[in-house]
């Protein structure tokens, strides 16, 4: 009877193994297929997803199925005439093949452990800095694209430990050669100018990638038996990984990126190089005309409806498309008056008061902690955007929360001006999860020639904290001017919808 | 490609002749390696592949026989030749190779040592777009006694005026005490766009610098500019400022200008826009920096770097080590302190050092010596196949290669050339002896220069 016993254990042992070989199959399909239904719909961090993707799959011992799924993405994306049972049964019938070709090389097949992972949207890296496994994953990748890893720097604020933290004297070009051979030297141009601060704001960030991809795409040429499509994608993500050690990317740069690997992958094969470069060179232009130029004119008709006679507007920091409208509304000589808001340690509202009293608008310039006592004054409030999150938050320069909410209090509308493609999928309800932290050193100031802070470091309860950006929830937002129309904040994830068709 | 690197070494050494009339400056040993060693080691430790090297052909022929170039540089050599009698100054060399520039170039000078962090002189170049990145040292006094100099001479070498702004890395003013005349003047634009300047003197240039490729091209256009750093680079300085309308007339600027060269300077001004700024129309670049909210000064109302597109730069080092090896003075100093650069060992394995010697942890014993008992050497540098005999007290010295020491010597911060013979019992103090000489027995020589 023992045995019998032993016997039946083994064959339910067997059953399970068998099962579990056939649930994997499934779960590995069924998580391939959410990836690829997450990945037009991706994260705000896409540099770090494809590169996990293949990542894990990479540990299955064949080179075959890397590249498929990766281009089968934008086949998918082309044709969603095709149902997903059909592409179901294709991508079932493959694998059987992959797998029989598998087992004909190897004895036995390997089941990777890291593939039967729980279907759920992954963290990006950026935000789990604390976690050290995720750490290693990163130095890993970043060796792998022989970009050296930028060091944290100071002691963190305990509730932001999760974030990186750089310190602006230690750029990544230290670590880097000199006549910089594996990352091309416009990217290192703009990672050095983001690090350093030259090139800041969204629109600015994205136009300075945008410039540097298209001197990138002029320098590239196709290595023999390799397809333009591909290997000019996988070119792109070492630049990728390097900028966003320089600078987290923003979302406008996350999408812009999406825009041109989808650009890229879609180019056919069969076309000649020189083509394909001017080609991609023309979307890029398109691109920035369309939602950067023509966007930025279609919200400054909207916004001058909005203007009117005798308004005090208040505007906050420096959002080069606040000051566009205000420049534009100026022109058409509507009489008003704007109170620039600014705050430490960016004082970015200085460069906005430059610009706006050059064109002779008359200006008011008050600190953040004055913003209570000059909002009986004031009529409107602009405001520009970093990103506007799906489920309506705007997330902006820090301090935008609080002059909304201000302005709540003394019923004040404000309006928030923000062009569609720094639309993001991402949803946040505060400003902790994920966000920027600047160097520390900033805050250190010098005044009657003492130096308060110089050495704080040395003081162990002390921690400087340097915020970028906060999250100010719809309740707050009157009303979003964007390039398709004025809409509530709460529309926002219609529009994303509309577009992710469109596209 | 990014940079290129051109290493300038048909230099003459005019400034320590003694030292170069039998050996050329860029194979003058230094801790027992050549001097053109030490930037080209700079050179490949930061990254570079390449080098291309503007010598004579006896320095070629040097460099070829030369152990420590042979194996220690890694780096692909491109040689090219020029006349060693022709009147050639660093930027006709540069013009002479436009050819193989294809890209922004790194000129670096083969009298240069240092350890300078090269990536904050290539970062402002690239960050801020600028035409000119170059790097400066503030100096300091040698205090070594210089040998043949009665005593301690100051030399009222001609001071450089360097004007900066205040971050201290925008270069607004620079001018050499020999072209200005009547005094000091500051244009009031420059005044105006930058109300704090500081001006200083003590700046040792290290002859370092990053140019941009559309500059070569413009020194191709302008055969009168001779030299980089007499004429190039206050050239650029003072263009930064320039009005770009097309006038022929040149501004009100206080420093000389040849009559000859007036009429290449309006030439080259009508020109100028399109060569020196080749970038001045990529909109993307400009719609970049018009929506971004950073300046580079605040107080007035003009955009960032006032809308100007020439942009020069400078990175002004405290600490660490830059010296220019072309006086003696520096020679001397620079065999003190360069070794401390690298790790190897101060006594080469090849070198036969009897036991009863007595030798100072600073000095440096090159290959194939042979120093016999009863000595001592401190602070000093022998070079290789050197051969000390018995009872020689060295110190504070440098001795070249081949040098034979009889007994009993006594020298003592001099500097002695290849194959000399220093004969019995001399006492040297503060001397100079130049190659091959002889030293005759029992000679007492103090502060003297020995050479032909």
């Amino acid at each position: 009877i023992k045995e019998e016993k032993q016997r039946l254990r083994k064959e339910k042992k067997q059953q399970k193994k068998n099962k579990e070989k056939k649930d994997e199959k499934a779960s590995h399909e069924s998580e391939k297929k959410k990836n690829k239904e997450e990945k037009p719909v991706s994260a705000a961090a896409p540099a770090s997803q494809p590169p996990t993707q293949p990542s894990t799959q990479k540990a299955v011992p064949a080179p075959a199925p890397v590249p498929v799924p990766v281009s089968e993405t934008p086949a998918l994306a082309d044709k969603p005439a095709k149902t997903k049972a059909d592409l179901k049964a294709e991508r079932r019938a493959r694998q059987e093949a992959e797998r029989a070709s598998k087992q004909a090389a190897t004895s036995k097949p390997k089941a990777p452990p890291n593939e039967l992972q729980p279907v759920v949207k992954r963290l990006p890296e950026h935000v789990q800095v604390d976690n050290p496994g995720v750490l290693k994953k990163l130095a890993k990748k970043l060796e792998r694209q022989q970009i050296p890893l930028r060091l944290d720097y100071g002691y963190k604020v305990s509730l932001f430990s999760h974030l990186h933290q750089y310190s602006r004297k230690a750029p990544l070009t230290q670590q880097l050669s000199i006549p910089s051979t594996v990352i091309h030297p416009a990217i290192v141009r703009l990672g050095l100018q983001y690090s350093q601060g030259i090139v800041a704001g969204s629109n600015a960030r994205s136009v300075a990638l945008l410039h540097a991809f298209k001197q990138v795409i002029r320098d590239y040429t196709t290595p023999p038996n390799e397809e333009l499509s591909r290997d000019l994608v996988n070119k792109l993500k070492p630049y990728i990984s390097f900028l966003s050690q320089c600078r987290p990317l923003s979302a406008s740069m996350g999408n812009a990126i999406k825009y041109i690997k989808k650009e890229i992958s879609n180019i056919p094969s069969q076309c000649k190089e020189e083509e394909a470069k001017r080609k991609l060179l023309s979307c890029i232009d398109c691109y920035i005309d369309e939602k950067i130029i023509l966007a930025a004119k279609a919200i400054a008709k909207s916004s001058i409806e909005k203007i009117s006679n005798g308004d005090v507007i208040l505007v906050y920091g420096c959002s080069s498309l606040v000051n566009h409208i205000l420049c534009e509304a100026f022109e058409k000589n509507i009489k008003f008056r704007v109170i620039v808001v600014d705050s430490r340690p960016r004082l970015e509202g200085r460069e906005a008061l430059r610009r706006l009293v050059q064109r002779g608008i008359s200006c008011t310039y008050v600190l953040i902690s004055a913003v209570s006592y000059i909002l009986p004054e004031v009529s409107k409030v602009f405001l520009g955007a970093h990103a506007l999150l799906a489920n309506g938050y705007v997330m902006s320069r820090v301090g935008t929360s609080q002059i909304a909410l201000v302005a709540k209090a003394f019923n004040v509308p404000v309006l928030v001006c923000c062009e569609t493609y720094k639309f993001c999928e991402r949803v946040q309800t505060d400003s902790f999860v994920s966000n920027e932290l600047d160097d520390p050193d900033d805050l250190i100031v010098t005044r009657k020639g003492k130096t308060q802070l110089e050495h704080w470091q040395d003081v162990p309860s002390l921690g400087l904290l340097n915020l970028v950006y906060d999250v100010t929830p719809p309740d707050f937002v009157d009303l979003v001017i964007t390039d398709l129309g004025m809409i509530p904040c709460t529309s926002v994830p219609v529009v994303l919808r509309v577009k992710n068709v469109d596209q | 490609m990014e940079l290129q690197a051109v290493l300038m070494a048909a230099g003459g050494g005019s400034r320590m002749t003694d030292l170069t009339y039998n050996t050329p400056k860029p194979m003058l040993p230094v801790g027992n390696k050549p001097l053109m060693w030490y930037p080209l080691n700079l050179l490949e430790r930061v990254g570079f592949e390449e080098v291309i090297v503007i010598t004579t052909k006896e320095v070629q022929k040097m460099m070829a026989t030369d152990p420590k170039m042979k194996i220690d540089v890694k780096m692909k050599l491109d040689v090219v030749c020029i006349q060693e009698d022709g009147d050639m100054g660093t930027a006709d060399a540069l013009r002479h190779i436009q050819q193989k520039i294809k890209t922004d170039v790194l000129v670096v000078s083969c009298d240069l040592i240092t350890d300078v962090a090269l990536h904050e002189v290539v970062d402002l170049f690239r960050a801020h777009n600028a035409t000119l990145a170059m790097l400066m040292s503030n100096a300091h006094e040698f205090t070594e006694t210089v040998p043949g100099q009665k005593g301690k001479k100051k030399t009222a070498e001609q001071r450089d005026f360097v004007g900066v702004d205040q971050s201290g890395k925008r270069l607004l003013f620079m001018a050499n005490e020999a072209d200005l005349e009547d005094g000091l003047s500051i244009r009031k634009s420059i005044m105006r766009k930058h109300p704090r300047m500081h001006i200083k003197t003590g700046l040792v240039d290290a002859h370092l610098y990053c140019l941009k490729k559309a500059v070569v091209d413009f020194l191709a256009d302008n055969k009168s500019i001779s030299s980089i750093r007499g004429e190039l680079v206050p050239y650029l300085v003072r263009k930064q400022f320039s009005k770009t309308t097309n006038s022929p007339k040149i501004k009100d600027d206080a420093e000389n200008q040849n009559q000859k060269t007036n009429d290449n300077f309006t030439y080259s001004n009508q020109r100028d826009n399109t060569i020196l700024q080749p970038q001045q129309y990529e909109p993307l670049l400009q719609l970049a920096q018009e929506r971004s909210c950073w300046n580079d000064h605040r107080g007035d109302m003009s955009e960032a770097y006032h809308g100007g597109k020439l942009r020069c730069y400078v990175h002004i080092i405290d600490q660490g080590l830059c010296c220019r090896v072309n006086t003696l003075a520096a020679y001397i100093e620079a065999n003190r302190l360069a070794p401390k650069l690298f790790e190897e060992p101060a006594v080469h394995p090849s070198a036969v050092i009897s036991e009863r010697c007595q030798m100072g942890s600073d000095s440096i014993i090159g290959a194939l010596c042979q120093v016999a008992d009863k000595t001592s050497i401190k602070r000093s540098t022998l070079g290789n196949s050197t051969t000390v005999k018995e009872k020689v007290k060295v110190t504070n010295s440098i001795i070249m290669h081949g040098v034979t020491i009889e007994e009993g010597c006594n020298i003592q911060g001099s500097v002695i050339c290849s194959n000399a013979v220093i004969g019995r019992g001399a006492d040297l103090k503060y001397c100079l002896v130049g190659n091959g000489q002889r030293i005759e027995p029992e000679g007492e020589v103090h502060s003297h220069k020995h050479t032909k």
